[in-house]
């Protein structure tokens, strides 16, 4: 069902990630995500999945939930390791039947790519799992401040974030709502081809559209009446504070970057074909 | 006493619009309205839907401004653009959709939402979002998300994030219109409470003839205009006027009715169960 | 259509952290032509039951028949008993998205497979039914007011010319006057056609009005299925999980405490009325 889709959605917990500033833990994915890119040794891949499967179990978010949140990308996943299988072939053919040849160097890059991508997803959803979307409209707003003085508006862009992923869940039940009730008009919204499908979206979307515009609307309203007139003037309930234990996670996580692409590039390590 | 809002000749018209977006004619939602509210006081505004009482309290709090005539809130000049942020701060408003005025993704933040707009320092916000939640007791869901409460909690953390403000009034724009009956319990024993603790004044819209019993005074919209305006008991004892005007009374004022028209000697304008019961047993 | 359930459960989420039992072990039947009222606050599984009852949900186990056929064996016609069992949501007219009202109530016939015209002829038809006047047709559905896109919402549904017509609230968010109309609408409709109706409502006085017979839902079971009358008896038992009999009902309970020899049975205003006046002699 639509409504459970759960990645990127805050989960309140009490462990030492949900407790650091949003702005160590904003940097820290940004680098855990380059730092995917910067190393091809399988000993590079094994610091990567140790430094993920440690930040999971320190943030107390359960393994289960944060794997049912990748339920929804489960099918971009299987593109790219089809293509990836299928499509590059270099190396020591490994099974070829019809069509369809797999070779060494298509599995290895198939299975590598859906690695990155998988740690790029649970990655950035642990950062959005342990961080409210207050803090992290707060972190950002920070974090891009030098920004405003070259006129970008800051603040705005990081309250339509905060915005936005809290009225996710909401318009995705109303989605749902929506698809029940013209299904219950005789809708038929999974026969047909490309074209005949993308048609029958519109009585889902039309309505959707016109829902969050009302929701838009409404709590702009809402937004006045208690005040709001951008981020002049504006105190913080949680002001940024940088701790110890955040000085302490930059260097860890600085250590783990220069570990991870000194060793993944330099320490060769092989397994089968990997 | 003082006086908390007062509306001079009020006239709100919105423009009409043809498909390029000229303006081809206005239509006047509040008509000539007159209305004061003395601090401190339960008033009650009602209408049926198009009446024109939400447009009229989106005037108290600012959100617009007459297209003639005059409204003081606090003795301020809701069109005076100065004034315009102490107007909001010290008329605070609560809207009918639970889900459309909640900002903040965890209960507390939403409540610090309109203390931080003010520029209130830091410690002094989490004294008031305590404050606030433990006076519509919702303490206890603090950290919790809104999208996991039910409708009447919601409305009480939204109400909550008025309370913080600290206003001197709270107008409350059909705040149990979506809700189950329980909800709307809930929050009205929350409106009550405010009103015996806080002391707040309490502008309550609504089409629901049962929520407004306990008020100090009743106004009943009617296409822009107040149409009626009196004591619960003198509002309730005209009820074919009021039906005039797409409302209802509750059963029991019904039953007390149609037994006074049967020719049972009941007087008129009762409110309460236990008032006809009273009534009834007294003609024995 | 007669409706039989038997043994019903429905349980949300099988099998992870968040599994709940939404339905347990309904046994429920409804004769043809029955105008049904159900009640229960939110979450008492009113809403699962009825989206169980177009199929939009299907049950863990149990059996549910439409004349006698079980909707749950292996070759029924889903798509078919959508047509006959019409269900109108919440704010139904949050579904609204034709250009005009006409087309929109086309949309339901139209998916049925029916002509142009004979789309046309159904959604007329049932646009007079909810009283939403002509000159509406071809008006968007945004331009109209809350009430009037209420009705349009719910001609969608009547034009597919259902057996059984399922509403949920469908008087949330209007005012008395509006209220009013819809019901006595429904029930209009209720008496003209052979329609068997079920309305999901919060107001006991609605449903005490309009119903032959009452489901009191209550944590995913049925709490009482009866007569009003009989149902409201057990006033001190809705009490208890946060439900109530209408306003009527508790005075006339009063007044027989008070030793007054009234009947305690009525749950609308004439009833109650017709049994005072008897006690203080009709004259």
């Amino acid at each position: 069902m639509i409504r459970d889709i759960t990645i990127g959605q805050y989960y309140p917990a009490k462990s030492i990630l949900h407790r650091l500033d949003p702005r160590v833990k904003l940097t820290a994915t940004v680098l855990y995500l380059i730092s995917l890119f910067l190393f091809k040794n399988i000993s590079g891949y094994l610091i990567a999945t140790v430094f993920l499967a440690v930040m999971i179990r320190l943030s107390k978010v359960p393994f289960k939930y944060i794997m049912r949140g990748m339920k929804p990308i489960i099918m971009l996943l299987m593109i790219t390791l089809l293509f990836n299988l299928f499509l590059i072939k270099e190396g020591a053919v490994i099974f070829s039947a019809w069509i369809f040849t797999i070779t060494e160097g298509g599995l290895r890059n198939a299975v590598l790519m859906a690695v990155r991508l998988i740690y790029l997803i649970t990655g950035s959803s642990l950062m959005t799992l342990t961080t409210t979307p207050n803090e992290l409209t707060d972190g950002l707003e920070s974090l891009l401040k030098p920004l405003g003085r070259l006129r970008v508006p800051v603040h705005e862009i990081a309250m339509m974030m905060s915005i936005a992923l809290r009225f996710i869940p909401i318009l995705l039940e109303e989605t749902d709502k929506i698809m029940k009730a013209q299904i219950a008009r005789g809708a038929d919204l999974e026969s047909g081809n490309i074209l005949q499908k993308a048609r029958s979206m519109i009585p889902i979307l039309v309505p959707l559209f016109v829902s969050a515009f009302r929701r838009a609307n409404d709590l702009a309203m809402a937004m006045e009446a208690r005040c709001y007139r951008g981020g002049e003037g504006r105190t913080k309930m949680n002001p940024l504070k940088y701790a110890g234990r955040d000085q302490a996670a930059y260097v860890i996580v600085i250590l783990y970057v220069a570990g991870v692409v000194l060793i993944g590039r330099y320490v060769p390590l092989h397994i089968w074909i990997f | 006493m003082e006086r908390m809002v007062q509306t001079e000749d009020l006239i709100f018209e919105y423009a009409k619009r043809d498909e390029e977006g000229n303006v081809i004619g206005a239509y006047r939602a509040i008509d000539q309205v007159n209305l004061e509210v003395e601090e401190g006081q339960f008033i009650a505004i009602l209408g049926h839907n198009g009446s024109g009482k939400s447009t009229l309290a989106k005037h108290i709090n600012a959100i617009l401004v007459p297209t003639e005539g005059t409204v003081w809130v606090g003795g301020r000049n809701t069109s005076d653009a100065r004034e315009l942020w102490n107007v909001r701060q010290s008329a605070g408003m609560v809207f009918q959709n639970p889900d459309n005025q909640i900002i903040g993704t965890v209960v507390e933040e939403d409540v610090g939402f309109g203390p931080e707009n003010l520029g209130v320092p830091t410690d002094d916000i989490w004294k008031r979002v305590e404050e606030s939640l433990k006076a519509v007791g919702m303490i206890s869901y603090r950290h919790h998300s809104p999208n996991k409460l039910s409708g009447g909690q919601k409305q009480r953390v939204a109400i909550a994030g008025v309370i913080a403000m600290r206003p001197k009034c709270i107008v409350l724009d059909e705040p149990t219109a979506m809700l189950d009956p329980n909800g709307r319990k809930e929050v009205l024993r929350t409106i009550e409470e405010l009103r015996k603790q806080e002391k707040v004044t309490v502008i309550l819209i609504t089409h629901y003839m049962e929520e407004v019993i306990d008020a100090d005074h009743v106004f009943v919209m009617d296409h822009g205009h107040v149409v009626m305006e009196g004591t619960p008991r003198e509002i309730f004892s005209q009820m074919d006027m009021l039906k005039r005007y797409r409302l209802d009374v509750p059963q029991v004022t019904i039953l007390a009715d149609e037994l006074r028209k049967r020719g049972l000697d009941i007087p008129a304008g009762i409110l309460r169960k236990e008032e006809l019961v009273e009534a009834i047993c007294r003609l024995r | 259509m007669s409706i039989k359930i038997e043994h019903l459960n429905y349980i949300y989420s099988q099998g992870t952290a968040y599994e709940k039992q939404a339905l347990k072990d309904i046994c429920l039947e409804i004769p043809h032509g029955e105008f049904v009222g159900i009640i229960g606050h939110t979450g008492s599984g009113k809403s699962t039951l009825i989206q169980h009852l177009n199929g939009l949900i299907k049950a863990t186990d149990g059996a549910l028949y439409y004349n006698g056929e079980n909707i749950y064996s292996g070759n029924y016609n889903m798509k078919e008993l959508r047509n006959q069992v019409g269900l109108v949501f919440q704010y139904p007219e949050h579904q609204l998205f034709e250009v005009d009202v006409l087309s929109d109530v086309c949309f339901g016939p139209k998916n049925q497979g029916l002509s142009k015209e004979e789309c046309e002829e159904r959604a007329k038809e049932a646009l007079r039914l909810v009283g939403l006047k002509e000159k509406y047709y071809k008006f968007s559905p945004f331009e109209l007011s809350g009430g009037q896109k209420r009705r349009a919402a719910i001609a969608g549904v009547l034009a597919m010319r259902p057996k059984v017509l399922i509403l949920d609230e469908p008087t949330a968010g209007l005012d008395p006057k509006g209220r009013d109309e819809i019901l006595d609408q429904i029930a209009y409709l209720h008496r003209e056609s052979d329609m068997t109706v079920i309305l999901v409502s919060h107001s006991m006085e609605d449903i005490a009005k309009y119903a032959d017979q009452i489901i009191v839902m209550n944590q995913g079971q049925v709490m009482f299925n009866s007569t009003p009358k009989e149902v409201f008896s057990h006033y001190k038992e809705l009490e208890e999980v946060g439900l109530a009999a209408p306003q009527v009902t508790y005075i006339m309970h009063e007044l027989a405490e008070k030793g007054l020899d009234v009947n305690t049975g009525a749950t609308t205003v004439k009833e109650a009325a017709d049994s005072i006046m008897e006690v203080f002699g009709n004259d």
